[in-house]
């Protein structure tokens, strides 16, 4: 039986580790290389790095990081923040990185989603959607609306249709963050995440919200995630991996425990 | 020298650096001459059955692939090499390199709940000895991204099984050739341990 993966997200600015709160406040937690061995070893299924790196003559950093963690972590690399084309992700396949992360460049253009899943196929192709809660109305049905900018700028998109759409043009996998709870450490988005779960076939990651064990284990079951993924919890050493895995298992959610 | 074989199907540096990893050097090549004159030969890929099959076709890789085969040295076949090392794919219906007899099909369920591609980790059981999977442990696991699996003809050449919604052949091979739905390269140190097995193995079972 296919376990649920445990992901954790490293922010990286200037090639250093950042952990942002709601996308505002961001402070420098360390090295990438060193902590992504540290959770590797410790057993994590799957690494996100997000480059927040502002100024586009620093972004090439991001690829020797990249090229870095992955001479030294043998599980799949995920890489998103500022990709913009299919020779963006060509790039950072070649330093290392597994999966590529599309956000706001294919909310602004979609037909990049295409484009990427053509040249690196669906499976390495991630749809990153960022979600806030709004009331319900014809243009937003369901009451999630895409915004991109870290949250700034509302698109008018329906969520779940973003969802369905993305799939359609070849998103092999979703994150689902939710910007209402990213950094509030009160849950997941439990609603949100179910909701788009059910609409498509592909794999959802649960994003924003993580505080402790108990919303893991609700993302994963109530949620209807296929993987949930941890930033703060991790990276401030409140929990550590293995012990948030144990935790899961012993909740009977089924994890890989041998590593 | 191991070569591996580069027909335009992924991510070949990650099995590059989990070979180095294993203190395996390894060249990535997509030269049917120098094929022919490796010592050890890795056979990765992913993407789409029909553009992988014309790729290696078109550079004359198929007959290279065959002879060193047939010469007795080892070569490892992973993810989309497995399945193209059948003899039909579903996948854009395709008729592959026959070197397992047996074919390809995607994963097809009725009911929602189940995602497609089996995308992440999942348990591999081995069901014969072999010395790639020397010491696998009950409870192990692999990574796995794929949305069609192998249905080999012959239950000789299955080694292993996983389980999504009904059990498949996740491990396949025959004499010095042998391959793997899974990923080795990104599924840890059991993965590794995989590669470590391949680098020392003579190519006998």
């Amino acid at each position: 039986m296919l376990s649920k993966r445990l992901i954790a997200c490293l922010d990286v600015r200037d090639g250093k580790l950042a952990k942002s709160v709601k996308f505002v406040d961001t402070q420098d937690i360390g090295d990438p290389v060193e902590k992504a061995r540290e959770y590797y070893l410790d057993g994590l299924d799957e690494l996100v790095f997000y480059d927040i790196t502002a100024s586009s003559d620093k972004r090439n950093i991001m690829l020797d990081v990249v090229e870095a963690v992955a001479s030294e972590v043998f599980i799949p690399l995920s890489v998103g923040g500022g990709i913009r084309s299919v020779q963006d992700a060509t790039s950072l396949r070649l330093a290392g990185a597994e999966k590529i992360n599309l956000n706001s460049a294919a909310v602004l253009r979609p037909e990049l989603i295409s484009e990427c899943a053509d040249a690196i196929g669906n499976q390495n192709v991630v749809l990153s959607m960022d979600i806030l809660r709004v009331p319900a109305s014809v243009q937003i049905p369901s009451g999630y609306e895409i915004v991109i900018n870290g949250g700034r700028t509302p698109m008018g998109i329906d969520a779940l249709q973003w969802a369905i759409d993305g799939e359609r043009l070849g998103a092999g996998e979703l994150v689902v963050n939710s910007i209402d709870a990213d950094g509030t450490k009160a849950g997941y988005e439990l609603k949100l995440t179910a909701m788009i779960s059910s609409a498509v076939r592909i794999p959802v990651i649960a994003s924003g919200g993580a505080g402790k064990p108990e919303h893991l284990v609700d993302a994963l079951t109530v949620g209807k995630a296929d993987a949930a993924l941890v930033a703060s919890m991790v990276h401030f050493g409140e929990y550590k991996v293995s012990q948030l895995k144990q935790e899961l298992h012993n909740r009977h959610i089924k994890m890989r425990m041998s590593w | 020298m191991t070569i591996i074989i580069d027909y335009d199907a992924g991510n070949l540096r990650s099995v590059q650096r989990a070979c180095a990893e294993v203190d395996l050097p390894a060249a990535i090549c997509a030269d049917p001459d120098q094929l022919r004159h490796a010592q050890r030969v890795i056979f990765p890929g992913v993407g789409a059955a029909g553009s992988a099959m014309r790729s290696i076709v078109s550079r004359g890789l198929d007959e290279a692939l065959a002879e060193v085969i047939e010469s007795g040295i080892p070569v490892l076949g992973i993810c989309l090499g497995l399945q193209i090392s059948l003899d039909y794919s579903e996948e854009n219906d395709t008729r592959t390199l026959g070197l397992i007899p047996g074919k390809v099909q995607r994963f097809d369920f009725d009911h929602a709940e189940l995602k497609i591609p089996h995308m992440g980790w999942n348990e591999v059981r081995p069901v014969q000895a072999h010395p790639l999977l020397g010491d696998i442990e009950p409870g192990d696991e692999f990574y796995f991204v794929h949305s069609y699996f192998p249905v080999p003809a012959e239950r000789q050449t299955v080694f292993a099984v996983s389980d999504y919604e009904h059990e498949f052949a996740c491990a396949v091979g025959r004499d010095n050739y042998f391959a793997t739905q899974f990923h080795p390269e990104k599924s840890g140190r059991v993965g590794l341990r995989l590669l470590q097995n391949f680098a020392r193995w003579d190519g006998r079972c």
